[in-house]
């Protein structure tokens, strides 16, 4: 018995997937924008074409849509967005072959691109999709280089094509473990950052690299910033080549011109100082500071400058001597000095957790002397605000007009370690939940092997 | 000599002496060696803790999970001189008593972390801190983890404000397939670890089994490289460990004194194991060699062994959500917990991480939650349990912690709310009944040497 209702349900599951986007009210929902305001109770969202058309108090409109569904008092939000993730490019991280986020090997540093190898099938994806996060950015790490290499932002839905944005950023490492990678100090790392961003800077037609090619097709891979032509073109030997191979040198082009966003990895006060000065030589720069412990120390410079950040929410430890100051208000305090802060996923556990971390923000803020934040602003800093850092404000991590249809309706406050999401919209598209954690589970809800081993109960 | 040691050993534990009763008790008898360490037996390294000071304490209005799976909604709690007097119903007389009104939040005892590297692997986790792993041989037994502990972790007092965590086992790491053994600590700060030893705690005994000894030994070309060679590496420790047991006249071996201490059912088994099938085999290797494994840790895949675990009467120490970062992980769930206890295994939440210990309540009621989902209904009194009285148990010390029951150390956290909610946090903790930590007293939160006069001293954190 027990197993023919489980195959009725695989069946089902299979036969729920959607391949198209349904239009969609819901109705009788606690709904939360995610644009920083508190829940609105008895709330409606509906959804057409795969785009939000309204997210708000219920009214008197009827609803002419494929499909009504009463929320029964759930909260309804929009996707979770996750920032600086490693979603999609590892399946076992201890399994070298599984994994992507670093190439210490490769000649090549900057140029890593991330977005031909995210994998839409890895187990990390379906998991953390059924945990509400809708989309990504996910980006190789720093290991033989201090840059990074180009992140991509993603979505997490099942249609086979994850890259919602490729060559999103870049991202560098000027902290500790940026100067241990340049050859032993931050003075090394700096020094290296200069001489490739002007490298950079005077790359392209002055350069007169010799065995110059005809124009290369416009290779369009995101929906702003199109693969450099002088990476696809032919020519590809330079005599000059030293500390950056010609394949980085190009890659940073569009980051010395401020068209894709730098990602600076620092911890300490005095380190995020010398990131802001990087505009004084480089203005152009459109810098995100990620990790930050020390924030709270100069969140005004940070907040004067203009310079959002994605930071640790729960880092209260001196893991090193560039995050002594560490503290869990870090995140309340920046805030409060006016800068834009979301929340860092690169240092939980899994990222998953960032509705938990949030949470205990909320949580932090009852406490005596510490700063944390409202819960409109805690879901704000996992929803909007690392979307609108990503470069797709507006678009996603919010229920607003003309936004992308990623909802997601929740057994409970979604900020709230009990609760997960039961229904999954990406752009409309309502998404399977099931994964191999939640088959493992059915396979064993109970240990019975009387008929047969457990290799045929699926 | 035997009976010379017993002298001393009595000594040793009633006085708490330091000095050398064996070699000068030696004499008196007429022995005629002229030096002698202290044994096995006379405690090198005693506890020189103490109780702080506290006053007559009745935390009331409250609800009180006491640890051993019981809620008492607008409870009670009384503890003096150091010890719990009383936890149950409002009809408990409060005379006497400093009264602490606790309306609107939640009591429980001392939250336990059976597996922590606090002090070993301490912060700033730099290399010269790295004092977790001896890795340089596959069994370690003879060294023991309190002689890496560093005091001044700044992380013992992130998990006391944060967790309210009142009691520790520091655990050699997991590189070798014997780790070494493990202490017990109460978590106050002191200037050294005696200063911080749990009076009294057995030691325990860290085993691994699985991809880290193949990993780290496997990797420099030598035995064990497979799981095979785990094994085969074991046995034949054991199997010598076993011949030292038997023989009286055995030259003294620090590793061998150790494996002697499990043998004999003095120092608890606490072995590293996520594959349910390679459990299985280290079940029987006990049987085989004649130890008993006290609990499993990171037994992600535990969930598939129940009925077995059950049987065996091990504990399985676990995560909430980790999984995938290795391949033994790679079946972890996030209803192990509530699956292990649905088939009346022993429970333990663990945290094996500076950051998770500081929320061990949290990843409590994520996997509470996680079986609530798939229709296993677990109270908040056992979830309560799983970071209490049966981590206390599987460390042998749930005759003196983990439940508020009359008679027991007064560890003691009130809950500015339900601590199975993201959004509570501990207000008070009490240690022996000492008001250790105060989220209303800024005064009342211990700042380490290392933080003193750096950045962001004496902070909320």
């Amino acid at each position: 018995m027990k197993r023919l209702l489980t195959a009725a349900a695989g069946a089902m599951a299979l036969a729920s997937a959607p391949a198209f986007a349904q239009d969609v009210a819901i109705t009788n929902a606690t709904v939360a924008t995610g644009d920083g305001s508190e829940p609105i109770e008895n709330g409606v969202v509906i959804v057409e074409n795969g785009r939000i058309v309204y997210a708000g108090p219920a009214d008197d409109r009827r609803y002419q849509t494929d499909q009504v569904i009463d929320a029964e008092g759930a909260w309804v939000t929009p996707g979770l967005f996750a920032t600086v993730t490693t979603l999609g490019i590892w399946d076992v991280s201890a399994v070298s072959e599984s994994n992507d986020i670093r190439a210490g090997g490769s000649p090549f540093s900057a140029a890593l691109d991330v977005a031909p190898v995210v994998n839409p099938n890895s187990q990390h994806i379906l998991i953390h999709r059924a945990a509400g996060i809708t989309r990504a950015a996910t980006t190789t790490m720093p290991s033989g280089s201090i840059f990074a290499g180009q992140g991509a932002i993603i979505d997490l839905d099942s249609d086979g094509n994850p890259i919602v944005k490729a060559r999103a950023f870049q991202m560098v490492d000027l902290g500790e473990g940026g100067g241990r990678i340049a050859g032993g100090s931050r003075a090394a790392a700096h020094v290296l950052f200069r001489n490739a961003l002007r490298e950079a800077g005077s790359y392209g037609e002055a350069a007169r690299i010799p065995g110059g090619s005809k124009s290369p097709r416009d290779t369009t891979t995101g929906d702003d910033i199109t693969v450099d032509p002088r990476m696809v073109g032919r020519d590809t030997d330079r005599s000059s080549d030293t500390l950056l191979t010609r394949f980085d040198a190009a890659a940073l082009v569009p980051v010395v011109r401020g068209e894709q966003k730098l990602y600076v990895a620092v911890e300490r006060a005095a380190d995020i100082r010398a990131a802001l000065a990087l505009k004084d030589e480089f203005p152009r720069l459109d810098i995100v500071l990620v990790g930050a412990s020390e924030g709270w120390l100069v969140a005004n410079e940070i907040a004067a400058a203009g310079v959002p950040v994605i930071a640790d929410p729960l880092d209260a430890l001196p893991y090193g001597f560039d995050e002594l100051a560490s503290t869990q208000s870090n995140i309340g305090r920046m805030k409060e000095a006016g800068v834009k802060v979301a929340l860092n996923v690169a240092g939980m556990e899994n990222p998953r957790r960032i509705a938990q971390q949030a949470g205990n923000l909320v949580g932090l803020a009852k406490m005596p002397g510490a700063t944390g934040l409202t819960w409109g602003e805690a879901f704000a800093s996992i929803s909007s605000i690392p979307a609108e850092i990503s470069g797709m404000g507006g678009k996603a991590g919010v229920l607003a007009r003309g936004a992308l249809g990623d909802v997601v309706i929740w057994t409970g406050d979604p900020l709230e370690v009990s609760s997960v999401p039961t229904r999954v919209f990406i752009g409309g598209v309502e998404q399977p939940l099931g994964n191999h954690q939640t088959r493992l589970r059915e396979r064993y809800r109970d240990l019975d092997e009387s008929d047969l081993p457990k290799a045929y109960d699926w | 000599m035997n009976v010379v040691i017993a002298a001393a050993s009595a000594f040793a534990l009633g006085a708490c002496a330091t000095t050398g009763a064996a070699g000068s008790a030696g004499k008196d008898n007429g022995d005629t060696s002229r030096f002698a360490a202290k044994t096995e037996a006379e405690n090198p390294f005693p506890s020189t803790y103490r109780p702080y000071p506290g006053v007559p304490t009745a935390l009331v209005g409250a609800t009180v999970f006491d640890g051993a799976g019981n809620r008492f909604d607008n409870g009670v709690v009384l503890f003096r001189d150091g010890a719990i007097v009383a936890a149950g119903g409002s009809d408990i007389s409060t005379d006497g008593y400093t009264v602490i009104d606790g309306t609107g939040k939640f009591v429980t005892p001392g939250i336990i972390d059976i597996h922590s590297h606090l002090g070993d692997y301490p912060t700033p986790s730099v290399d010269a801190h790295s004092d977790g792993n001896e890795a340089t041989a596959p069994t370690t037994p003879d060294v023991w983890a309190e002689h890496s502990v560093w005091p001044q972790d700044p992380g013992f007092s992130r998990a006391m404000a944060n967790g309210g965590v009142t009691a520790l086992q520091i655990l050699p790491g997991s590189a070798n397939l014997m780790g070494g053994r493990s202490v017990t600590l109460k978590n106050v700060p002191a200037r050294t670890v005696q200063g911080m030893k749990f009076p009294g705690a057995p030691y325990g005994f860290k085993m691994a089994c699985g991809e880290n000894p193949k990993r780290v030994y496997g990797g420099r070309g030598r035995k064990p490289s497979t799981r095979m060679g785990n094994f085969a590496v074991n046995r034949q420790t054991w199997y010598e460990a076993i011949e030292y047991a038997n023989d009286d006249d055995a030259k003294r071996d620090l590793a061998k004194e150790t494996l002697k201490g499990v043998l004999e059912g003095e120092i608890l088994v606490h072995n590293h194991c996520y594959r349910a099938d390679e459990m299985a085999l280290v079940m029987d290797m006990a049987k085989e060699v004649g130890y008993k494994v006290t609990a499993f840790h990171h037994a992600v895949e535990a969930y598939k062994i129940g009925d077995l675990l059950r049987e065996n009467g091990v504990c399985s120490a676990i995560w909430a959500d980790w999984y995938g970062f290795k391949m033994e992980a790679y079946d972890g769930i996030m209803e192990n917990a509530a699956l292990l206890q649905n088939q009346g295994a022993c429970v333990v939440i663990h945290s094996d991480s500076a950051n998770d210990i500081q929320r061990l309540n949290q990843e409590a009621a994520k996997a509470q939650a996680a079986g609530q989902r798939m229709g296993i209904d677990i109270s908040d009194a056992t979830t309560v349990q799983w970071i209490t009285l049966n981590a206390a148990r599987a460390m042998g010390i749930d005759g003196m912690t983990g439940s508020l029951e009359a008679g027991k150390m007064a560890d003691v956290v009130l809950w500015n709310g339900n601590p199975l909610s993201v959004y509570s946090r501990p207000e008070k903790v009490w240690i022996d009944g000492a008001l250790l930590y105060d989220a209303m007293d800024p005064k009342r939160r211990p700042v380490s040497d290392f933080e003193l006069g750096q950045p962001g001293e004496g902070d909320v954190k």
